[in-house]
């Protein structure tokens, strides 16, 4: 049966949950993008399956899901505030609830991609209005009065002639015997209470607290606590293992070799469990493993960068994208630059270390962490065990940060092989030198940007991109080029420059990477805006005003003055840096004014950071706000003082007193604004990031002349 | 067995007297509003007040803390209105949320020795706990609002 077909059909009766309820969820069709509203009471569940994100009882309570992990980025918030929008209810008197994994209930859940509220904004107003549509008419049923002259407000139904009114709770019995309307008129913008306020997240008094539960806060009745020792160059098997100093430490239980998954490969680790997380760790010191990692190159950072380089100088590389013609406008130009940009391997190092509880239970296994995928978990743990996804139920905890480490089904793979062996709950603990040490990382690459200058004018511009590919490490090497290779250039740049070519030059390693907050912009950023700067300054020009010249679409030209305005560019005085970058990732646009000086000890300091987001919809501004300072931030740690470095096949790196971390002395001052506009809505916890990097070097480079193209670079030295 | 004060409350524990407090907290008595971040002192998050001070309790053994008054996040205020944890709510300082039981437990000693913080002084006294989220702004924020709370509360009493 088709999607269409189905999506078209309306169903009724309803449903059993606590006695009466109206549950409303989405038809899926292969675009999750605009679903139809269907009532899930009435579904037959052999023919559909369904979900519900708005639960009503009769006792008037209401219950909003949350489908997407909560790692910081505020999605247990958002969600609940658009769908309490259009469903007229106080989000004070709303329970918020986390799903568990399931495709087909949720579509996708991978919280990755800023992608939870553009890739479901729509569908989530539809699904409130629906249900406010059908308590609205089951009110005006009751009174025996035209549906026109009844509204919702604050959980009921008032009518306007009598103020009669009904909580939604009396209602719900009614409603959900009726279908779900196909024509739902959404709320007019200007008609917003909720949305677009900067309401307090309803989540803070659970982290000021103690109270909100993260994934190493899980405990359950008899649960024991492992750790594992893994290879620690990251790949291969266990030889063999002496467990004889680490069975005598108190409380350990057992120690066995373990195999977790890594995508297409696995890995082996020894599994050290006791009855507390002190003891496992003891354990693990105290054990000793031979390890055998033949096939795997024991890389080195040096030899890395040295390769990526030697390789630019020779390969064209996979093109992606090519406008143009690019090597002859170069050749020709009378002004040209061919400038190489060099970016670090970097850890997540999310403050909470990957962790996870499993319960293997003989014919299903429940899991509890961490977790940015529940449903890529579900169906890969599914698949390891060779049983139907159903037995493999995934909660997700409040998540103590994620940025794309908490994607990955390795550790929630491992706790299930670890509590199948134990016959009872574990909590499998990564120590922060295990986080930091195991990966995966955020690859590092070289670029080789080169460019032409007629006359004052870009002709051409020719990138190449050198790393590893995540895709690569996942799926096998492929002859298709990183589709991310241009993530982070402005698409207006198309229209306005001829010619234009992204390549990606291949390269392997063992080291196992991994999405990091911004992905590929979060390094391309550093390329491609740090080139333009060079450009613009080879070309005699004012490096916002030559943004300005090929950013022609009105979006970018708004966006370009506002970052004028509100940074002060034009009076830059004496003593001053000012550098800026705009980037592009996950649909929104950021662009950065930074401004630095020198203190009276010669010392750098940046003095101030402007960012202009322009992500369209947006749901909270307060959010927004704190996540392009957030993004900064942690672009500033990764572009001035922590990186990951190999030596003989092992991370140096353990833990932060080698992988530093900015501190609350680091962070500059900030100002955030957000574009208004009609476009869609765009992403929000990553785009903040790649912009960063590149605008201060630019700022460093007028201040001093000095052009940074490494990163991380020491600020202190500058 | 070793005797514990926490939150007010007594407690015997059977534990390896190395063992650090955090996880006599966390795994023993069940309170997990203390986080484990680094295990080195280095984040900060496992910050609890022993005996009033602020301490990294991933590296204080159980056995030093014998006896003594232990206070963790959830001990701080009986209804979430420490000053600090009013500000913090005030300023949507959280993110991800992980390191603020520590951020907090920090900022409550800082303002009971210095009532009246400059931008400076929170540096000093915060500079030690790890926020990866970059809320540090908003964390001095709510140190300057918990200051004016606090003065004001102390002066309507």
């Amino acid at each position: 049966m088709s999607t269409s077909n189905i999506s078209r059909r309306n169903f009724l009766r309803t449903t059993g949950i606590s006695g009466a309820a109206l549950c409303l969820g989405f038809m899926f069709s292969s675009s999750t993008e605009d679903a139809d509203v269907i009532n899930t009471g009435a579904a037959d569940p052999s023919e559909i399956e369904l979900n519900a994100w708005i639960k009503i009882d009769a006792s008037g309570k209401v219950t909003l899901v949350d489908h997407r992990a909560e790692m910081g980025q505020g999605s247990y918030q958002s969600v609940p505030q658009i769908l309490a929008e259009e469903l007229e209810v106080n989000l004070k008197d709303v329970n918020i609830i986390f799903a568990q994994g399931n495709k087909e209930k949720y579509g996708n859940q991978i919280t990755g991609g800023s992608s939870t509220i553009r890739g479901s904004y729509k569908n989530l107003l539809k699904l409130g209005a629906t249900a406010r549509v059908m308590l609205t008419a089951a009110a005006a049923a009751k009174w025996k009065v035209p549906v026109t002259e009844c509204y919702a407000e604050a959980g009921h139904i008032i009518h306007r002639p009598s103020s009669k009114r009904f909580h939604y709770g009396e209602l719900v019995n009614d409603a959900a015997k009726l279908e779900a309307p196909k024509d739902i008129v959404l709320k007019p913008k200007s008609a917003y209470k909720l949305i677009r306020q900067p309401l307090h997240r309803q989540d803070t008094p659970l982290k000021t607290n103690g109270v909100a539960g993260f994934g190493l806060d899980k405990k359950l009745p008899g649960m024991l606590y492992a750790t594992v020792e893994r290879n620690p160059r990251l790949r291969g098997k266990v030889k063999s293992y002496d467990d004889s100093a680490a069975l005598k430490v108190p409380g350990v239980k057992k120690v066995f070799k373990v195999q977790m998954g890594v995508f297409k490969t696995f890995r082996e680790g020894v599994a050290i469990v006791a009855d507390s997380t002190w003891a496992a760790m003891q354990g693990k010191k105290a054990l000793k493993v031979d390890w055998d990692d033949t096939g795997f190159d024991h890389v080195n950072t040096a030899d890395i960068y040295i390769s990526l380089e030697e390789k630019l100088k020779v390969e064209e590389g996979l093109i992606l994208k090519k406008q143009g013609d690019p090597e002859t406008a170069i050749s020709i130009a009378a002004k040209k630059l061919d400038i190489i940009y060099q970016t670090p391997y970097q850890s997540h190092s999310a403050m909470e270390p990957v962790n996870c509880v499993a319960h293997y239970q003989g014919d299903k296994v429940e899991i509890w962490g961490p977790i940015q995928a529940p449903e890529w978990v579900q169906e890969y743990i599914a698949g390891q065990l060779g049983w139907a996804k159903e037995n493999v139920i995934v909660n997700m905890t409040f998540l103590g940060g994620g940025f794309g480490r908490k994607a990955f089904m390795d550790y929630p793979h491992e706790a299930t092989m670890i509590s199948k062996e134990m016959g009872a709950p574990v909590q499998v603990v990564w120590t922060r030198e295990d986080d930091a040490t195991q990966g995966p990382y955020r690859p590092g690459f070289s670029y080789r940007c080169q460019g032409a200058i007629e006359n004052g004018n870009i002709t051409a511009l020719k990138f190449r991109m050198a790393g590893q590919n995540n895709d690569h490490w996942r799926d096998g090497p492929s002859n298709k080029a990183n589709r991310s290779t241009s993530e982070g250039f402005l698409k207006p740049y198309y229209d306005s420059i001829k010619n234009i070519s992204f390549a990606e030059v291949v390269f392997e390693t063992p080291i196992p990477t991994m999405w990091w907050r911004s992905v590929y912009a979060s390094t391309n950023g550093f390329a491609y805006e740090s080139f333009l700067d060079e450009m613009a300054h080879a070309a005699g020009k004012d490096p916002l005003d030559l943004r300005r010249q090929y950013l022609t679409d009105q979006r970018s030209q708004k966006l370009i003055d506002k970052m004028e305005e509100v940074s002060g560019w034009k009076n830059k005085r004496n003593n001053e840096g000012y550098g800026t970058a705009i980037t592009e990732c996950f649909s929104s646009t950021v662009g950065q004014v930074v401004k630095v000086s020198k203190n009276a000890d010669g010392r750098l300091k940046i003095d101030h950071v402007w960012a202009v987001m322009d992500c369209g919809w947006y749901v909270n501004p307060d959010i927004v706000k704190a996540q392009v300072e957030g993004a900064i931030l942690m672009g500033l740690g990764a572009a001035t003082i922590h990186e990951i470095t190999f030596k003989d096949g092992l991370v140096e790196q353990r833990n932060f007193y080698d992988y530093k971390m900015p501190r609350i002395t680091d962070m500059p001052p900030i100002d955030v604004f957000i574009m208004e506009n009609d476009e869609d809505a765009g992403g929000v916890g990553e785009p903040g990031l790649p912009a960063f990097a590149p605008a201060l070097t630019n700022a460093i480079f007028d201040l001093t002349g000095k052009r940074i193209r490494k990163l991380p670079f020491d600020l202190t030295k500058v | 067995m070793i005797s514990l004060n926490v939150n007010q409350k007594n407690y015997r524990v059977d534990a390896d007297p190395n063992m650090p407090l955090l996880w006599v907290i966390r795994d023993i008595i069940g309170l997990t509003g203390t986080k484990y971040g680094c295990g080195v002192a280095q984040c900060g998050a496992c910050t609890v007040h022993l005996n009033d001070e602020a301490v990294r309790s991933c590296v204080t053994k159980v056995s030093r803390a014998e006896g003594q008054k232990i206070v963790t996040i959830e001990g701080l205020s009986k209804e979430n209105d420490h000053p600090a944890q009013i500000a913090w709510n005030e300023e949507n300082v959280p993110q991800c949320g992980y390191c603020h039981s520590g951020q907090i437990m920090s900022a409550a000693v800082l303002l009971r020795e210095n009532p009246n913080p400059t931008d400076e002084d929170i540096d000093a006294a915060m500079a030690g706990n790890i926020c990866r989220c970059g809320t540090y702004l908003r964390i001095r924020k709510a140190i300057h609002l918990a200051a004016e709370l606090q003065r004001k509360g102390s002066a309507s009493k």
